[in-house]
């Protein structure tokens, strides 16, 4: 058991320093939901598996959806400033 | 301020930070070993006072009720505030996507995405409702079974357009759904009152502990919790949508 824990952890350091590494914000969604998935494995393993629920739903689905939205309207604001100009 | 000045800055910074860090992670508890006396005092107690099986279940919605009556308020108000941040603006009108131009249209669907979105809708959409309706009893509860109902909607925008999630999402259904799971968080609670004791103070039957209806109110807050944080996501993701999918540009000026 405790070499199941050392490995996600290891997992979950790993996938904090890519997100950081990653620099767009596009990419950046999907691997901060990946990273959101492995947090998710990472409170299963220490045994709460209701704080793991509520971080998948929220780290893995709903983060990375409302980034991906937002930027969506970001890029559509963008176009229409370039239309008017 | 010169960059090397700035690097000495951020090294001393980070030195005090890390030393602070060190000195807190060394005071910790050892790993694996648990000093609090509230998590076992509920383990022994929980399941014979509530019924519930789910001891964290029985923590959030009934020993700390009020507690999470807020954190549903937090919800609640931040998609009211989404809705009226991205409400359509006075020198905006809507445009359907179909006039837009065709760089900017989203690309079609495949069929493999069309395929795997129509055969997860119905499991994932059953499985929302269990956890949903279990929460008392397993993991889960109204706030992930609500975020799973509510992918269901995505799925439909995926698998087909945004028009078929338009007409599947009837707007003042959401609303209500939305404001009655809201309101209903109260209303479990002032049935306490009107029984004569405290607010959100059980007073239904607890039933057989590990049957779907037993530990008295908790069922029933997580079926309002669900219904909010569910019409609430659905609410929050159509408006998005409306804003990045029916492009509005400013209206002739009369």
């Amino acid at each position: 058991m405790i070499v199941l824990e050392v490995a996600v952890m290891l997992l979950v350091a790993a996938g904090g320093t890519a997100v950081v590494l990653t620099r767009d914000p596009l990419n950046q969604a999907i691997v901060a939901s990946f990273y959101g998935l492995l947090l998710g494995v990472m409170f299963l393993v220490f045994q709460s598996p209701d704080v793991a629920l509520s971080q998948i739903t929220v780290g893995a689905v709903a983060l990375p959806l409302m980034i991906l939205l937002a930027l969506a309207k970001v890029r559509a604001l963008g176009g229409r400033r370039e239309d008017r100009e | 301020m010169s960059p090397s000045l700035r690097r000495r800055v951020f090294l001393v910074a980070a030195a005090v930070a890390g030393a602070l860090l060190v000195w807190g992670l060394s005071g910790l508890p050892d790993y694996g070993i648990y000093r609090g006396p509230y998590g076992d005092v509920l383990n022994a107690v929980a399941v014979g006072e509530r019924h519930a099986t789910n001891v964290v279940a029985a923590v959030t919605f009934d020993y700390r009720g009020v507690d999470t009556m807020g954190e549903e308020y937090i919800l609640f108000a931040a998609v009211i505030g989404v809705a009226i941040l991205l409400r359509a603006q006075r020198d905006e009108r809507e445009e359907a996507p179909d006039e837009d131009a065709a760089d900017r249209r989203a690309p079609g669907t495949s069929n493999a995405v069309r395929v795997l979105g129509l055969a997860l809708l119905g499991p994932v959409v059953l499985f929302g409702i269990y956890v949903v309706a279990h929460g008392h009893l397993s993991p889960g509860g109204g706030f992930q079974g609500g975020v799973v109902l509510a992918t269901g909607a995505l799925l439909v925008y995926l698998s087909g357009e945004y028009v078929t999630l338009r007409r599947v999402r009837p707007e003042a259904l959401l609303d209500l759904a939305e404001s009655s799971g809201a309101a209903g968080y109260v209303a479990v609670g002032l049935l306490g009152l009107a029984a004569g004791v405290t607010f959100l103070e059980n007073v239904l039957p607890l039933g057989q502990a590990g049957t779907l209806l037993s530990s008295g109110m908790i069922p029933l807050i997580n079926l309002a919790v669900g219904l909010e944080v569910a019409a609430g996501f659905v609410l929050l993701l159509s408006e998005f949508l409306e804003q990045t999918l029916v492009v509005r540009r400013p209206g002739e000026q009369t």
